[in-house]
């Protein structure tokens, strides 16, 4: 099962908001990260909530953001990270 | 638009340490959605999916558990793995068996 | 309390028989019957699932975490694949994958589910309410240093937080540093310190004496 994109990557997430079961927070939506680690490859949720297979399998991927450019009136120290686990129809390449 | 289920950043009171020891039901319907998950009857994913559907009302209404039983109970009606009748009839079968044995409703 | 005697054929149980029912305990009562009658599962099967919850308990994830303390080799192998390092000691963490997250003196980690309640089950049994309520949900990922603090934790600001969204199938189990003032402890006296709010990264295991 073959990957898009490779650890370290930069990639944002789609800023689409359809309605159903998805497991992309909101709150990342059009945000960028760093690809931390490919996850594995796993069945498609938004399939199998609806009782389909979900097959093929979607990589997974863990991605990192910053917190100061997540929230804007983040709090916290400036080093801080969030880490979420997306699938790779819910990134693309960041320019 | 933001379901309300999404609710990573939003605005909250305080996180209050709570928690309670879990009573023999809702550790039944625990049980009851692992298995169907083993047996192949029913995802977890339509478990979350199903309790999605439940609306907003129900993060209000409904505990943890009794959202968990309302979303098992209303994928196996749609999946037809039990009807609304038999379901219907056996809930009146339980509660005339608790009630004979002493126990009232909430 | 009933005024008229009535047999139990069973022995008592005061949790199932003296409480108020409602309709949706009739509802788990009435489906659980359902699907054994309909063969989707034993009764047998309901039982053993039930005894497997109730034997995961956050000792099983403190009794890893005083072994990877002492043993550099295991605690690699804990960082490698947690429900195998589980099986080592005799603990059946189930199918799903956790992950362990290790805390240096540089790095905090806390794990949250926004969306639901994805918790590492297998390992440490049922979470807790807070953890499911929606005030950590919403405020864990936007400002987990109040969150912690009103917890009673408190992370000095070089150490960076790193917030987990367990958004998919994988389950996290933090990996707390091991605190000062332990050399001589034993496991059990070790694993004694690693609380469950300790796993999920609320909490940081406390000095003893």
């Amino acid at each position: 099962m073959s990957e898009r994109f490779a650890r370290g990557a930069l990639v944002r997430v789609r800023s689409i908001h359809p309605p159903g079961h998805v497991r992309t927070p909101h709150y990342l939506r059009g945000r960028a990260g760093l690809v931390e680690a490919v996850a594995g490859h796993y069945a498609n949720p938004e399939e199998l909530a609806y009782g389909r297979d979900g097959l093929p399998p979607r990589a997974l991927y863990r991605v990192r953001f910053v917190q100061a450019e997540l929230w804007p009136d983040y709090t916290g120290a400036v080093g801080d990270t969030l880490v979420a686990d997306l699938y790779e129809h819910w990134l693309e390449p960041a320019s | 638009m933001r379901r309300h289920h999404d609710m990573g950043g939003e605005p909250a009171g305080p996180v209050v340490p709570e928690e309670h020891d879990y009573a023999p039901w809702e550790k039944r319907v625990d049980a009851i959605r692992q298995l169907l998950s083993a047996r192949g009857v029913m995802t977890v994913d339509e478990l979350r999916r199903g309790i999605e559907e439940l609306g907003p009302g129900a993060y209000d209404e409904l505990s943890y558990y009794q959202r968990w039983i309302a979303s098992v109970g209303n994928v196996l009606l749609e999946k037809g793995v039990v009807s609304v009748d038999e379901l219907g009839q056996r809930m009146a079968e339980v509660e005339a068996r608790w009630r004979a044995e002493g126990r009232s409703a909430a | 309390m009933s005024a008229h005697p009535h047999h139990h054929p069973h022995p008592h149980q005061p949790d199932l028989e003296d409480r108020p029912y409602d309709h949706h305990q009739l509802m788990a009562e009435a489906l659980g019957e359902l699907l054994i009658e309909k063969g989707v599962f034993t009764a047998d099967d309901l039982r053993r699932t039930l005894e497997a919850i109730d034997a995961r308990s956050p000792a099983d994830g403190a009794k890893l975490v005083a072994r990877a303390w002492r043993d550099p080799a295991y605690k690699a192998r804990v960082l490698a694949d947690v429900n195998a390092a589980a099986g080592e000691l005799g603990i059946d963490a189930g199918p799903i994958p956790i992950r362990a997250l290790e805390n240096t003196l540089a790095l905090h980690n806390l794990v949250v589910c926004t969306l639901c309640s994805c918790y590492p089950r297998g390992l440490l049994g049922l979470p807790p309410d807070w953890y499911k309520a929606r005030a950590y949900r919403s405020r864990a990922v936007r400002e987990p240093r109040a969150v912690l603090a009103e917890l009673g934790t408190r992370i000095p600001d070089e150490v960076e937080i790193r917030v987990h969204d367990s958004t998919a199938d994988l389950r996290y189990l933090v990996l707390p540093l091991r605190p000062a003032g332990t050399d001589g402890l034993d496991e059990a006296a070790l694993a004694a310190l690693v609380t469950r709010d300790c796993l999920i990264g609320t909490a940081v295991p406390r000095s003893p004496g």
